[in-house]
């Protein structure tokens, strides 16, 4: 499989963009924000259809956009980004400037497939070096303000009375996620950037307690679905956009469901003991979890 | 600013004279157009517990937040351990009452707390050894020790906070500023909550400013009460200020207090204020978190 360049290609992309969406993601789950995040990659869909029609290239147009509503999302605050309606309706017109620039545009469906929905395996090399230096512009800048912000994020009211400039952290943060979704879109497209940014981050979180484990976590599941999303597109010849979303809503309903909760916890001494009682035949074969 | 999180600051900085904690002259604080606070003065001495109290929209949270330099005063000054009022200022300990949706994380309770240590600063949540030690140290504290490993979601209103005063005491605040801690916990854990912080008062030698819709459950913890309303306060012991007179002036309608054992009830009318208050204001807090 690595024998092939555009599969050791599409392998590089995948992983530098799965390193930059596992703690960006951990921070914006945490934060409430997927949905804005989500908004995000569609605003890029309308800066990378612009930017093909104006004859730049698309990964040009959607940083550009991304970041601009990004800043402008931070700024508006509370007024908008935690509104849906509002994140909604502006995805929706988005998504519709999108498909009226590519209407102007010749070569239709084959851009808009890739744009929307990712192909990884067509990726270029120059492109994995712009991965490669949006990623560690847009890392450095969310470890320079990760402190505040996780306090801002936990205790708003908290870290204003102790100087932290909240509404600041806001917009530095919305520009980051703005990168990094326009990172992701590349991989996955902008439909389904919630799969690789959101999907590893709230499962991560489901299975943690510390902040450094779940954002370890969080970068971890990230490869993994990369990784074995890339495989199995190898192997199956279907879209690996499709396999990184399987492999992501698998890994989140796993963690979310209630048996999955319950193997994370220690088994009650009451329901350990009161098994001897059960008759023999009744019994359950399967050795206990008792820790 | 130096390292206020790692090292005990306690008689070192202070000045050897008697430095009041708080005091408030001709304070007025205007929040869209009205005056929340008009002309207020009192003066809170070094190692008083404060019951700041008074109806819905009287100030208490307005009065916290202007000690905390977090709301412009269009009037007058305040003065924090003897300095102006500054946000930031690493002499303040705050438990706020606006909390965010924090029940629903699996984040532990040691890290829910260590967030707050140099939390102001930039770069990576990495905590020093001097650090996870003033971590352990505010646990301790407030007994919260077997929280530490506990998500937030499998904690109890109580002991989440318990970990809200942790977070407080970390940079070993000389002022401690509580708004509305009883809220939502029923008579029990309000006790313990009162009871646990006239300990740390006591301990750690500090001010307290603790709000609260009901005066009764810091009966015999409170030194002093600041009785806010109408835009004006008054300030002293149980006794002078819980009466009929005062609390009419406040209040601006005839108030009656009656006294039934140790327990005082605040009347208008046929009513009890601070019930009515409570009832009110827990509906209100209901909207917002799911129910402890």
């Amino acid at each position: 499989m690595l024998h092939y360049d555009f599969m050791r290609t599409a392998f590089a992309a995948a992983t530098i963009v799965a390193i930059v969406a596992g703690p960006i993601g951990y921070f914006l789950v945490l934060r409430g924000q997927t949905f804005a995040g989500h908004a995000l990659a569609h605003v890029g869909f309308t800066g990378a259809t612009g930017a093909i029609l104006i004859g730049f290239s698309p990964l040009a147009g959607l940083v550009c956009l991304t970041v601009a509503a990004g800043i402008a999302m931070g700024f508006l605050g509370e007024r908008l980004a935690q509104r849906d309606v509002a994140i909604g309706i502006i995805l929706a017109l988005a998504l519709g400037l999108g498909l009226l620039f590519l209407h102007f545009f010749t070569s239709f469906a084959t851009k808009a497939t890739a744009l929307l929905f990712g192909n990884v395996l067509g990726v270029d090399i120059t492109t994995v070096w712009t991965l490669l230096v949006l990623g560690a512009v847009s890392l450095a800048a969310l470890a320079i303000i990760s402190r505040p912000l996780l306090f801002a994020s936990l205790q708003p009211e908290l870290a204003a009375a102790k100087g932290v400039p909240g509404r600041l952290l806001s917009v530095m943060f919305l520009a980051i996620v703005a990168l990094a979704t326009a990172e992701c879109a590349q991989i996955v497209g902008v439909l389904l950037v919630f799969a690789l940014m959101v999907g590893p981050a709230a499962t991560a979180q489901r299975l943690t307690k510390s902040f450094a484990g779940g954002v370890t976590v969080a970068v971890a599941l990230a490869l993994g679905y990369v990784w074995l999303g890339l495989t199995l597109a190898f192997y199956t010849d279907w879209p690996t956009s499709f396999w990184l979303s399987a492999l992501s809503a698998a890994g989140y309903f796993l963690a979310v469901l209630p048996w999955a909760h319950w193997l994370g916890q220690r088994v009650p001494i009451g329901i350990a003991t009161s098994k001897s009682a059960v008759p023999e035949g009744l019994a359950p074969t399967d050795s206990q979890p008792v820790s | 600013m130096d390292d206020e999180g790692a090292r005990g600051r306690g008689q070192s900085s202070a000045p050897a004279n008697a430095v009041n904690a708080l005091e408030f002259t001709n304070v007025t604080v205007m929040l869209a157009g009205r005056a929340v606070l008009a002309n207020v003065s009192f003066v809170v001495g070094e190692h008083e517990f404060v019951g700041v109290l008074g109806p819905n929209g009287s100030g208490k949270t307005t009065l916290l937040r202007a000690t905390l330099g977090m709301l412009p005063v269009s009037h007058g000054s305040i003065r924090v351990l003897g300095a102006p009022a500054v946000r930031g200022n690493p002499s303040i300990g705050y438990m706020p009452q606006v909390r965010s949706n924090v029940d629903a994380l699996r984040l532990s309770g040691w890290d829910f707390v260590a967030v707050v240590v140099n939390g102001h600063r930039f770069g990576l949540p990495y905590l020093s050894k001097d650090g996870r030690k003033e971590v352990d140290w505010a646990l301790d504290m407030v007994g919260a020790r077997e929280l530490a490993e506990r998500p937030l979601t499998e904690t109890s209103g109580g002991e989440r906070q318990r970990l809200l005063l942790a977070q407080a005491l970390i940079g070993r605040p000389k002022l401690l500023l509580l708004d509305e801690p009883l809220i939502s916990l029923d008579p029990s854990h309000q006790r313990a909550v009162v009871q646990l912080t006239k300990a740390l008062q006591t301990e750690l030698r500090i001010s307290v400013l603790f709000s609260s819709h009901e005066l009764n459950p810091l009966l015999g913890a409170l030194d002093r009460v600041l009785y806010l309303g109408n835009g004006h306060a008054a300030l002293g012991t149980v006794d002078e200020v819980i009466t009929g007179p005062v609390l009419s002036r406040l209040y601006g309608s005839p108030i009656e207090v009656v006294r039934i054992g140790t327990r005082i009830f605040v009347m208008s009318g046929e009513h009890d204020v601070e019930r009515e208050n409570h009832r009110h204001e827990h509906e209100h807090h209901e909207h917002h978190h799911a129910p402890l």
